[in-house]
């Protein structure tokens, strides 16, 4: 190739690149907008001592993540959202788990019940809250209970289970979890059974043929080809379930004193509340510290899990 | 069929094309919107007074020529939340609302997001201010010597005003057999006790928001010990642990234990508090005058009247939160400032606020345009009296001893804490906020 033509190669290269870049433009600069500056700085704004409006940021170092430290009730909130965890990931994903199992099988109506059990993850979380507000209600008119679960317990005969429900610090923390695991056991369904249906069929017949039960087909066979889905499912849930805040301003308001805290209201009463941004960025980098650090857990947990 | 240098050709053609047409759109896209001069732009959360809004705006139109683009967002806490996502991005319109604490009103105004109107006030003998109730402008107002250190001024507009009291349901106190509406505590305690004989629930109200606890145990404050010992104890000179300050947190621990509140009213939202305060759930409520419209869009055969909360100390009246409603304020980097201020100069006449007043059944910041108002709403009228209001006290309590304090609130109603330990714990945290404030 001659100089004059390798130049015009090469000019024709870069003008084919920036072209194609400028294609992308639009998409970097919207993510550079939305996603990468306001990520650098909440980092920045985490160091500084800032009431949101005023022009006046003071740098206080590190001052915000020691106070968040000492923190107690931001802890507690940590302990508040691991609780809804742990129930999500019991009780929402032992549900999901079980109804997949069923719909997977060839039974009657299953496509209905399929739509049916995708219903509640794709309500809004205001509705839910308030729905399960007005289940959970405790209030009387005339002598008669008027939240539902109330009503129906005094009916037939357990007067001793009418409660106070979200009033009560006992059971308010245990109702939005349930709640929560209600509301999102949809998407583990959907996920599990997605699964299941990827399994080779002759690996049952198989089994059958070997003379398996179907308890040691469900060990045996189901679980070692569904544990990739599982580890996905139990990271979606931790990851939603420790950010779970809508529902709960939508149940208590804003909480029952501590008892109703999760860290993302923390970080909204630090906004909004007492209007110290510097605070809330603290607390939104070092719950999103730990949430990185959870799922590169699971990442790790999952190759190994692979490797065997 | 062409060759594929055609195509190529093509191609380089669309490519090229396409990257002028994305340039222009980048371009052109990010370039700031022709801003029309007789258009002034107003930001409010009031759901139920937009239509009057809109009206009126239209009207003003009419009048003048100029258009005013009546925005809603709500609800409140959202458009709080806006306002201050604006002013950091220096987008605000021409005229909003501030619905934060003095504290952060101060900050807008430091920040030059508000136009001081003091000058605009005081125009003709001070005739728009005159015309106003006095309390409502003293919550737009920064006195001489304001801890904020902010120009001494007038800063916005109050468009209605607003007081929080008790209100009481006629035929539920019948049912019970009392006569008239208490006028102690300890008349109200009896009541409860009458109430709870027929089955009736005490008193109900959306503590689910801590504010309207807080304005409950203010109302107490205020009467137990006075503004004086109050400012006091905000200035750190009185603890928290004072005998005073523990009957203020035994009012609610009394309330508690003699079953007067409404169940589940610490996690309850006002508006189902406000759902059974109109449906005859509870014979008492508290809440804002503002809920004459919502009692009435609810259960218009619902017949209630207004009362002071009952008094603890009879030697002393029985202060209650209220002053300017709704308030709106103009924006000092708008080019429109004039525009703003001839518009609520004109939604604040005797005319409008009386139509603002008819439409939404609430009370108008215009005294003249008292005359035609509903009889429950004229008897909040009466407690204008007794208003008071945060916004206008000279020292504010840090809001993270306002957090604790409220939360008390909640621990001493659930039974989980005596008022002893909520008044130490307070302390607590006053005395660390003071120790970072004053090292």
């Amino acid at each position: 190739m001659s100089e004059a033509n390798e130049k015009s190669f090469k000019f024709f290269q870069l003008k084919n690149n920036l072209i194609n870049f400028s294609f992308v433009l639009p998409a970097v600069i919207i993510f550079s907008v939305f996603y990468i500056y306001p990520f650098f700085e909440i980092f920045r704004l985490s160091f500084y001592s800032w009431n949101g409006i005023s022009p006046i940021e003071r740098f206080v170092g590190w001052q915000n993540f020691i106070e968040l430290a000492h923190d107690d009730v931001w802890w507690k909130s940590m302990g508040n959202a691991a609780y809804i965890t742990l129930i999500a990931l019991t009780f929402q994903n032992a549900l999901a788990f079980a109804l997949a199992l069923a719909c997977d099988r060839e039974i009657r109506m299953k496509r209905f019940y399929r739509v049916v059990f995708f219903i509640p993850p794709v309500l809004s979380e205001i509705v839910v809250g308030l729905i399960w507000q007005w289940i959970l209600y405790s209030g009387f008119q005339d002598g008669q209970h008027i939240g539902l679960l109330n009503y129906y317990l005094d009916r037939i005969g357990l007067h001793h289970l009418v409660h106070n429900w979200l009033s009560n610090p006992d059971t308010a923390l245990t109702c939005i979890a349930v709640v929560h695991s209600w509301k999102g056991f949809g998407w583990g369904f959907i996920m599990l059974l997605a699964g299941l249906q990827t399994i080779d069929r002759q690996l049952y017949e198989a089994a059958k043929v070997d003379g398996a039960g179907s308890w040691r087909t469900f060990w045996n066979v189901t679980i070692p080809m569904m544990v990739p889905v599982i580890l996905v499912v139990i990271v979606l849930t931790v990851l939603g379930s420790m950010q779970v805040f809508v529902l709960i301003l939508s149940m208590v308001g804003q909480g029952l004193v501590y008892h109703t805290e999760v860290p993302v209201t923390r970080i909204l009463s630090a906004m909004t509340g007492t209007n110290r941004f510097g605070y809330a960025c603290a607390m939104g980098v070092t719950f999103g510290m730990v949430l990185i650090m959870i799922s590169l857990s699971f990442k790790l947990l999952s190759n190994k899990v692979k490797q065997v | 069929m062409g060759s594929p240098l055609v195509f190529k050709q093509i191609g380089g053609e669309m490519k090229k094309f396409f990257g002028v047409v994305c340039c222009c759109v980048l371009f052109f896209g990010c370039a700031k919107k022709q801003d029309d001069p007789n258009t002034i732009t107003l930001w409010h959360w009031m759901t139920d007074r937009h239509e009057a809004l809109e009206q009126l705006a239209l009207n003003y139109e009419r009048l003048t020529g100029v258009k005013v683009k009546v925005d809603l967002y709500a609800p409140s806490d959202a458009y709080s939340q806006k306002i201050i996502a604006a002013a950091q991005s220096r987008i605000l319109p021409d005229i909003y609302g501030i619905l934060d604490k003095k504290e952060i009103f101060a900050s807008f105004i430091e920040s030059g997001y508000v136009t001081d109107l003091t000058e605009e006030f005081q125009k003709d003998n001070a005739a728009w201010e005159n015309a106003l109730f006095a309390k409502a402008v003293d919550v737009n107002r920064f006195a001489e010597g304001n801890i904020y250190h902010i120009k001494p001024g007038i800063y916005g507009v109050p468009v209605d005003v607003t007081n929080i009291q008790m209100l009481y349901n006629k035929k539920l106190l019948e049912r019970a057999g009392i006569k008239s509406p208490p006028k102690t505590f300890n008349e109200f305690l009896t009541a409860i006790d009458a109430l709870k004989r027929v089955g009736i629930s005490g008193l109900v109200s959306g503590w689910g928001e801590l504010w309207l606890a807080d304005c409950f145990a203010s109302n107490y404050a205020f009467n137990i010990m006075g503004e004086q010992k109050v400012m006091d104890t905000y200035q750190g000179k009185v603890p928290y642990t004072d005998p005073d300050w523990i009957k203020v947190f035994d009012v609610f621990r009394i309330l508690s234990e003699r079953g007067a509140f409404a169940e589940g009213i610490v996690t309850k939202p006002n508006k189902f508090a406000e759902q059974d305060f109109a449906l005859g759930r509870a014979a008492f409520g508290f809440n804002g005058s503002w809920s004459v419209n919502v009692y009435h869009d609810m259960n218009p055969d619902l017949r209630y009247g207004v009362m002071l909360p009952p008094p603890i100390n009879p030697n002393r009246p029985m202060s209650i939160w209220g002053g300017g409603g709704s308030s709106f304020v103009v924006n000092n980097i708008s080019k429109k400032k004039q525009k703003a201020i001839d518009f609520l100069r004109w939604l604040t006449a005797t005319e409008q606020q009386a139509f603002l007043s008819t439409e939404t059944r609430n009370l108008p910041s215009n005294r003249e345009a008292l005359t035609s108002i509903p009889s429950v709403l004229a008897e909040y009228a009466q407690g204008m009296d007794y208003t008071t209001h945060p916004t206008i006290w000279t020292y504010n309590e840090h809001s993270l001893v306002i957090e604790k304090f409220d939360k008390g609130l909640q621990s001493i109603i659930i039974g989980e804490k005596t008022p002893q330990q909520v008044a130490r714990e307070v302390q607590e945290i006053k005395e660390r906020e003071m120790k970072k404030a004053h090292p």
